[in-house]
């Protein structure tokens, strides 16, 4: 008798049931439908608004000129590729230091005060320094010390500059991890016969780093657009391409071409970085 | 539900009414743009009536302008914007300064002066987007180094090759740099000559390139411990300063005219003489 009620599958759904899916996909339809003429409306408004304006000519040849843009792009690009090379490098350092003032930050116990004072201090200041004063103070400011063996690259001092801002802000988001997760998780782990080093690492870390990935992943999006302001020290990134491109032309083309490469950069690390979020969202409601 | 609705068209409706509403009407003084005015002794249309606006950039730096301070008639940017107000019947008093990022001053939309005096150089392509008065000075390019430096020593472009140089973004300095020395490092580009000349004394470069007037104001009273290497060989085609206008100035006729009577009449030379000296005693590189 079971059997034969698998065969004959789920009974067919009442014409009630059947009323209420028609209702709810009609109902659909026309939200579809609304959404579609509201935006194409918007859109009209928009485009008659901003072609329509008296000025549009001059700013379509301004900012949009794909000769100037076609013209503009090996420079840009070439910059970018700085962009990305400081990116990279940059971005390890940012994880590796910024995990270390986290890490000495939660130390407990009375004698590493001057550690976690030395750490509270560093994220306090570089948190705090604008970033473009950073540039300047640390770029031109080491070089003039005139020690041996200081780098006077503007792209290797910039670098070094991104490095310790945004150590700070990671550092943060590191440290906010480690608090996240529950003190019996540490309590278990030491129960278990592991030391405060086994369980920071094998249980604590572990944990930390993934609830705060997608903060991490938000302040990586901000640093891949902060490495053009090394431009400041003198080394020609895509900003500064872009710079010297428009003020060649007068023109504001070569811009809009550096801004587009830079979406194109940043909207790969938001989708990764959407991902990671609903997998977490999955993986707390345990389905 | 239909209380809802009403409210959603009503707000669509005066969403609409705002993005009409804001859409700019054509400016009347602007339909006149491109008619050549008759130069009316202090009666130009200018953007304020009855005086004459310049703009120039913040900071401004000598020989151009004294202290920062356009409005003291020193320096040789402030002398010439002054004589040609006046020659276009605008005295001292009927003279107002702004001051325009670079930026900003070249962008499209409307500009918040008559016309800019900040060593703007005269190129074809920026006439695309800018009008340009008569050139009013004629510039060379010099290279500035420490005189420490082995770079100081150099006679030839050639030897310049291999060099760390610096240049101010927006300046030909740096076209000309890539241009006639091409450096086998790419060139350092900074924001203002103060950064150029902060790395050079560091020694994060070994030499920048400005104008020959700056470079003598740099070797003067800036940086006593650097030197004029020498000027580039000046190219292919002459580069001079003018004055900016808006694209289709009414005024552009008349600050030409004003300019070339001040030529003629030997005033230019003279303000040269006065504030630039640049009397070509730096060597040329070859």
């Amino acid at each position: 008798m079971s059997a034969s009620a698998a065969a004959a599958g789920p009974p067919p759904p009442s014409p009630l049931a059947r009323e209420r899916a028609a209702y709810r996909r009609s109902r659909s339809r026309r939200s579809t439908l609304i959404a579609l003429a509201s935006t194409l409306v918007f859109a009209g408004l928009l485009v008659a608004a901003v072609a329509g304006s008296p000025g549009w000519p001059r700013v379509r040849e301004t900012f949009l000129d794909p000769q100037i843009a076609w013209e503009s792009l090996p420079a840009v690009l070439s910059g970018l590729w700085l962009n990305l090379r400081v990116l990279v490098v940059a971005e390890i350092g940012v994880l590796v230091l910024g995990l270390l003032i986290a890490v000495l930050r939660t130390l407990r116990g009375p004698v590493f005060l001057p550690v976690r004072l030395l750490a509270t201090g560093c994220v306090d200041l570089f948190r705090g320094v604008p970033l473009l004063v950073a540039l300047y103070l640390i770029g031109f400011g080491l070089p003039a010390l005139r020690l041996q063996g200081v780098p006077t690259e503007a792209a290797v001092l910039g670098t070094l500059t991104l490095v310790l801002v945004y150590s700070a802000y990671v550092a943060e988001v590191f440290r906010a991890g480690i608090e996240s997760v529950h003190p019996s998780q540490r309590a278990a782990a030491r129960s278990l016969g592991l030391t405060h080093r086994q369980s920071l690492r094998l249980v604590v870390l572990p944990q930390a780093v993934r609830n705060v990935l997608p903060p991490l992943l938000n302040d990586f999006v901000a640093l891949q657009k902060d490495v053009g302001l090394i431009s400041v020290l003198g080394a020609v990134d895509a900003i500064r391409a872009a710079q010297i491109e428009s003020a060649r032309t007068f023109n504001f083309t070569p811009y809009v071409v550096a801004a587009l490469l830079f979406v194109a950069l940043a909207a790969p690390t938001g989708r990764i970085a959407d991902a990671f979020a609903r997998r977490a969202t999955r993986a707390r409601s345990g389905s | 539900m239909t209380r809802a609705r009403t409210t959603t068209i009503l707000l669509a409706a005066l969403l609409a009414a705002t993005i009409a509403g804001c859409a700019p009407q054509p400016d009347p003084a602007a339909t006149g743009a491109g008619a050549a005015a008759d130069c009316a002794p202090g009666a130009l249309p200018t953007l304020a009536q009855g005086t004459l606006t310049i703009g120039t950039d913040q900071p401004v730096y000598p020989p151009w302008y004294l202290d920062d301070d356009p409005t003291s008639g020193r320096g040789f940017e402030s002398a010439v914007a002054y004589a040609v107000a006046d020659d276009l019947g605008y005295p001292r008093d009927r003279v107002t300064w702004v001051r325009v990022p670079f930026n900003a001053a070249i962008q499209p939309g409307p500009k918040t002066y008559d016309l800019n005096l900040t060593e703007f150089s005269i190129t074809e392509e920026r006439r695309r987007a800018v009008d340009f008065s008569s050139p009013y000075y004629d510039v060379r390019q010099a290279v500035v180094a420490l005189k420490t430096s082995p770079l100081a020593r150099s006679t030839t472009v050639a030897q310049l090759k291999g060099a760390r140089l610096g240049a101010q973004i927006g300046t030909t300095s740096l076209e000309q740099l890539n241009a006639s020395v091409a450096p086998t490092t790419p060139a350092a580009v900074y924001n203002t000559n103060d950064d150029g000349k902060l790395a050079l004394s560091n020694g994060q470069t070994d030499g920048l390139v400005v104008d020959l007037p700056t470079a003598f104001q740099i070797v003067g009273s800036d940086l006593p411990e650097a030197t004029i290497v020498g000027q580039l060989p000046a190219g292919g085609t002459l580069e001079q300063f003018g004055a900016v206008l808006d694209k289709d100035s009414p005024l552009t006729g008349c600050v030409s005219a004003a300019v070339d009577r001040l030529r003629e009449r030997g005033t230019l030379a003279a303000l040269e003489q006065q504030w630039i000296q640049a009397d070509g005693a730096a060597p040329e590189l070859r």
